[in-house]
């Protein structure tokens, strides 16, 4: 495994640049996961690309890193600590040197001055990228090809522009290397069929795949990616985005929209989120599916627009007014959430109820190598639930859109089905829809509602898991912590710890059965989540299921857990209860 | 064809009598029956407020929302199959206080659809309280005072907002009034029809008789002209918006029709596994 990173000024190109490298690393059949750490602002401030690439798949960043570029000074302050005997890469123009006790080895090319040459200052990340390539022993052919399919729509001198930078990047580097006492080992590569994608991206994917059709959404990071991407697809398949004029709109459109049975999504994070919740309990009350998916990202209030957290759990299942039943799933891959994001169609139909899809910032915006396999959208199962033709609708006088059924289910028709009018209200309501505060209509339509969505870990499996078989110790968690997890893992069973990684799936209605019985017999838990109230542990609680054998870590300042944390925790914490026993 | 009796309910109205709404509601089976529309193809978004239990009197595909996001619904309606008469309909306070940032979107975007409020001046299911269209000096349970906060002018308002069909009716006048409906479900376009609908019980000064005495109807003005965008303003501001008829039209091509390669079929119908060329096309970009 090796990692790279390069640093700079917001706005000079650096996340492009970490695109290009990471792009050109998965086509030599690398495996790569890429983390940026940026602030909420467009130009000035600092910004770091980091890219990890291995022959095997990862699923987290590293503390460490082993290549760092710094085209600004800062970088090297901000970044130095974490080189460990690696290569600090440098532009001379701002003569840089190392902090005192650094252990890297410092690379200094003129890269202000060839981008003056070539006859545009802003190619120095262009440069970069060559130098970075050359350093990697990538094939300057590789990378050139890979820049070539990125600006194919640009200008010809644009396209030459870059084609130079690159070249004399990769040019001045390869005469440095051979004077370098010793270059970054890299594994041989393990090829094949992947693509590179967000955890946004297959949301779009899933969404697409699914046959979503209205994408009503405001502006928000970290869930824009979605509605720009979306904008891309939809007219391809006839699909329209439309930018709302605030979250309460985009809600209630994708409501009317689902209402008339098209297949219809919102996506926001947790501002818009604490908007949204009087009108997912609209759809909850009016049983109308809907497709909700929230990037969470640090709150509360403005909170850090740019960090991930995982904290509006409890919001999402229990938030809003009264109780109103919904299902939240939550991915923990980007694979994970390709398939969560078409199944979230197919339950919101069969269940006619507000999905939600709860991702966080890490998830969403950092790019993973996918077998390209795993998003096979043409091939997903659709299941577009209960709805009657005129045909089906019977004789009798008007259509009984909530009628009592065994599973809770009740078919319902669409708009333009002859027979088959019916009111849908947020005001409690009798079989026929018309409104009643009959007191045991009333806890028969709560009853009917909540054991509905219970007939989802029938369709789903709640939980997944992989070693839990002779595990000592199982690390649970959901998002992007369950690649932390996995990566830990690892690190726990060099060490020779039998470990196990546990991701929830559903958690709402939470499988509160199926985790006492999945672990049942695991001696240790350690509930890892990124968020400062311990939220996944709190819900295990409330379920009976938290006993003495659970442990929490949580984390909440706005920087992801690392494996080495969750690892050295895990270890510290069976030391001290070996001691106790 | 569908008759006035198909757009019933058997459903025990809930209005206090005398109340504006019951002419509202029998001018919209009117227009309904008038333009041909069918219970089935027909859709009503109604908003929280005493007007907006006019979706439990009507027979057609009702859905009856949170305060004030009628519009957000109906558009995302429409979007979703276009084959559907879709109307918005909600009282002042759901149109004008809570829901004012959805209307002066609407406006915007023109989504083909028609908009119905029920302007009663105050706040009537909650019990009385003042509302945005409630005249300076309006006495309420909240302004025991009289109101001090100017009154919002919607038919200004719509115009200056991007409106391309603006109507005002009252509930007294029937025929006007569902002939001005009619007119708004045929404008292929977002139609905002403001439509004055006395509150018997919480308004004991915008009553039947006063507007009787001050409403002018300008469709009997041949002088005026609806399509002169300046002339409309003008005479909306020297009668303080106390007129009825048709006050603003312009040409329209509705929204959906400028969305990039957006069907023009019911959406529904769109679901299906995706193609497979052009789902590897789309891999493609991210090799
Ligand atoms: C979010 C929210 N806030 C407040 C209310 C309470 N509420 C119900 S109706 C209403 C105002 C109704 O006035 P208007 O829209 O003018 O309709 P009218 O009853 O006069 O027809 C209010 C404030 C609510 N239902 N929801
Ligand atoms: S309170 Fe006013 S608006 Fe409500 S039903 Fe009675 S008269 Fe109509």
């Amino acid at each position: 495994m090796l990692s790279w990173k390069i640093g700079g000024d917001q706005g000079e190109g650096i996340d492009s640049t970490g695109d290009i490298l990471i792009h050109t690393a998965n086509r030599l059949g690398y495996y790569i996961y890429g983390y940026k750490s940026f602030s909420s602002r467009i130009k000035g401030g600092h910004t770091n690309y980091k890219m990890i690439m291995a022959n095997r798949p990862i699923s987290a960043t590293t503390q460490k890193t082993d290549i760092l570029v710094a085209l600004t000074p800062q970088t090297i302050t901000l970044n130095s600590q974490e080189i460990n005997g690696g290569i600090i890469v440098a532009d001379q123009a701002y003569s840089p040197s190392l902090p005192q006790g650094t252990d890297a080895m410092l690379v200094s090319l003129a890269l202000s001055q060839m981008a003056k040459e070539i006859g545009s200052p802003v190619m120095r990340n262009m440069i970069a990228a060559g130098a970075s390539a050359a350093l990697l022993g990538f094939p300057l052919e590789v990378i050139a090809q890979y820049v070539e399919k990125r600006f194919q729509f640009k200008a010809p001198s644009i396209i030459e522009a870059n084609r130079r930078a690159l070249h004399a990047g990769y040019q001045a580097m390869l005469q440095e290397t051979a004077r370098l006492p010793w270059l970054p080992s890299l594994e041989s590569p393990h090829p094949g069929e992947r693509v590179v994608m967000t955890g946004n991206d297959a949301t779009c994917l899933g969404a697409l795949a699914a046959g979503c059709r209205i994408m009503s959404g405001y502006p928000i990071t970290p869930a824009t990616d979605i509605m720009e991407s979306l904008t891309k697809y939809f007219p391809m398949v006839g699909g329209a985005v439309l930018q709302m004029e605030d979250e309460l709109a985009s809600i209630t459109c994708a409501i009317g929209a689902g209402f008339a049975g098209a297949r219809a999504m919102t996506a926001t994070s947790g501002p818009g989120l604490s908007l949204m919740q009087e009108a997912i309990g609209l759809a909850s009350m009016t049983e109308t599916p809907v497709v909700i998916v929230d990037t969470q990202r640090a709150g509360p209030s403005t909170g850090m627009p740019t960090k991930s957290e995982q904290s509006d759990l409890l919001a999402l299942i229990y938030g809003g007014h009264g109780e109103g039943p919904r299902i939240v799933i939550a991915p923990s891959s980007v694979e994970e959430t390709f398939e969560d994001a078409y199944e979230a169609f197919n339950l919101a139909e069969h269940f006619q109820a507000p999905v939600i899809i709860a991702t966080d910032l890490s998830l969403a915006l950092w790019q993973q190598s996918v077998e390209r396999k795993a998003i096979d959208g043409p091939h997903i199962p659709i299941d577009r639930g209960e709805v009657y033709s005129s045909s089906e609708i019977g004789e009798s006088a008007s259509f009984q859109r909530y009628a009592f059924t065994a599973d809770g289910i009740s078919p319902r028709t669409l708009p333009g089905t002859a027979a088959g009018q019916f009111l849908a209200t947020g005001v409690e309501h009798g079989v026929e829809g018309k409104v009643s505060e009959d007191p045991l209509n009333r806890s028969r339509m709560m009853d009917k509602r909540f054991k509905k969505i219970g007939g989802i870990h029938d369709l789903r499996p709640p939980i997944r898991h992989e070693g839990l078989r002779d595990a000592e110790v199982a690390l649970l968690g959901i998002g992007s912590v369950t690649g932390i997890n996995k990566e830990a893992r690892i690190l726990l069973e060099q060490s020779g710890l039998k470990t196990a990684v546990v991701w929830l799936r559903t958690l709402s209605p939470f499988p509160s059965s199926q985790c006492q019985d999945l672990l049942a017999k695991t001696r240790h838990i350690v509930v890892v989540e990124q968020n400062a109230t311990g939220q996944i542990s709190q819900l295990l609680k409330m379920a009976n299921v938290f006993d003495s054998r659970y442990h929490s870590l949580t984390k909440y300042d706005g920087v992801p857990f690392f494996a080495e944390d969750v690892a050295r925790f895990t270890q510290n914490l069976l030391t001290q209860l070996e001691v106790k026993h | 064809m569908a008759t006035l009796s198909d757009f019933k309910t058997a459903e025990k109205s809930w209005w206090c009598p005398g109340c504006g709404d019951f002419g509202v509601l029998a001018a919209l089976e009117k227009a309904l029956v008038q333009v041909n529309a069918n219970p089935a193809t027909t859709a009503i978004i109604a908003g929280i407020g005493c007007s907006g239990k006019i979706g439990n009197y009507i027979n057609s595909y009702n859905l009856h929302v949170t305060h004030g996001r009628t519009l957000p619904a109906a558009m995302g309606i429409k979007l979703a199959n276009r084959t559907l008469t879709v109307l918005a309909v909600g009282g002042d306070g759901d149109a004008y206080a809570i829901g004012m940032g959805h209307f002066m979107h609407a406006l915007r975007r023109n989504i083909n659809i028609t908009y119905l409020v029920m302007d009663n001046h105050v706040y009537g299911l909650t019990k009385g309280q003042t509302s945005p269209t409630s005249d300076m000096g309006f006495h309420t349970k909240t302004s025991p005072d009289g109101s001090i906060d100017e009154p919002v002018h919607p038919l200004m308002l719509a115009v200056a907002g991007g409106a391309t069909f603006v109507a005002q009716g009252f509930s007294s006048w029937q025929p006007q009034l569902s002939r001005l409906i009619v007119q708004g479900i045929t404008h292929p376009g977002f139609s905002l029809i403001n439509v004055i609908s006395p509150c018997v019980t919480y308004n004991r000064v915008n009553t039947y008789e006063w507007y009787k005495k001050t409403l002018v109807n300008l469709d009997e003005d041949p002088s005026y002209k609806s399509s002169q965008r300046a002339q409309v303003l003008a005479r909306l501001e020297e009668s303080d918006e106390l007129v009825t008829g048709l006050i603003f039209q312009k040409p329209s091509r509705p929204y959906e029709e400028l969305i990039t390669g957006f069907s023009s079929g019911p959406l529904s119908e769109q679901v299906g596994p995706i193609n497979q060329d052009l789902w590897d096309h789309i891999l493609d970009q991210f090799e």
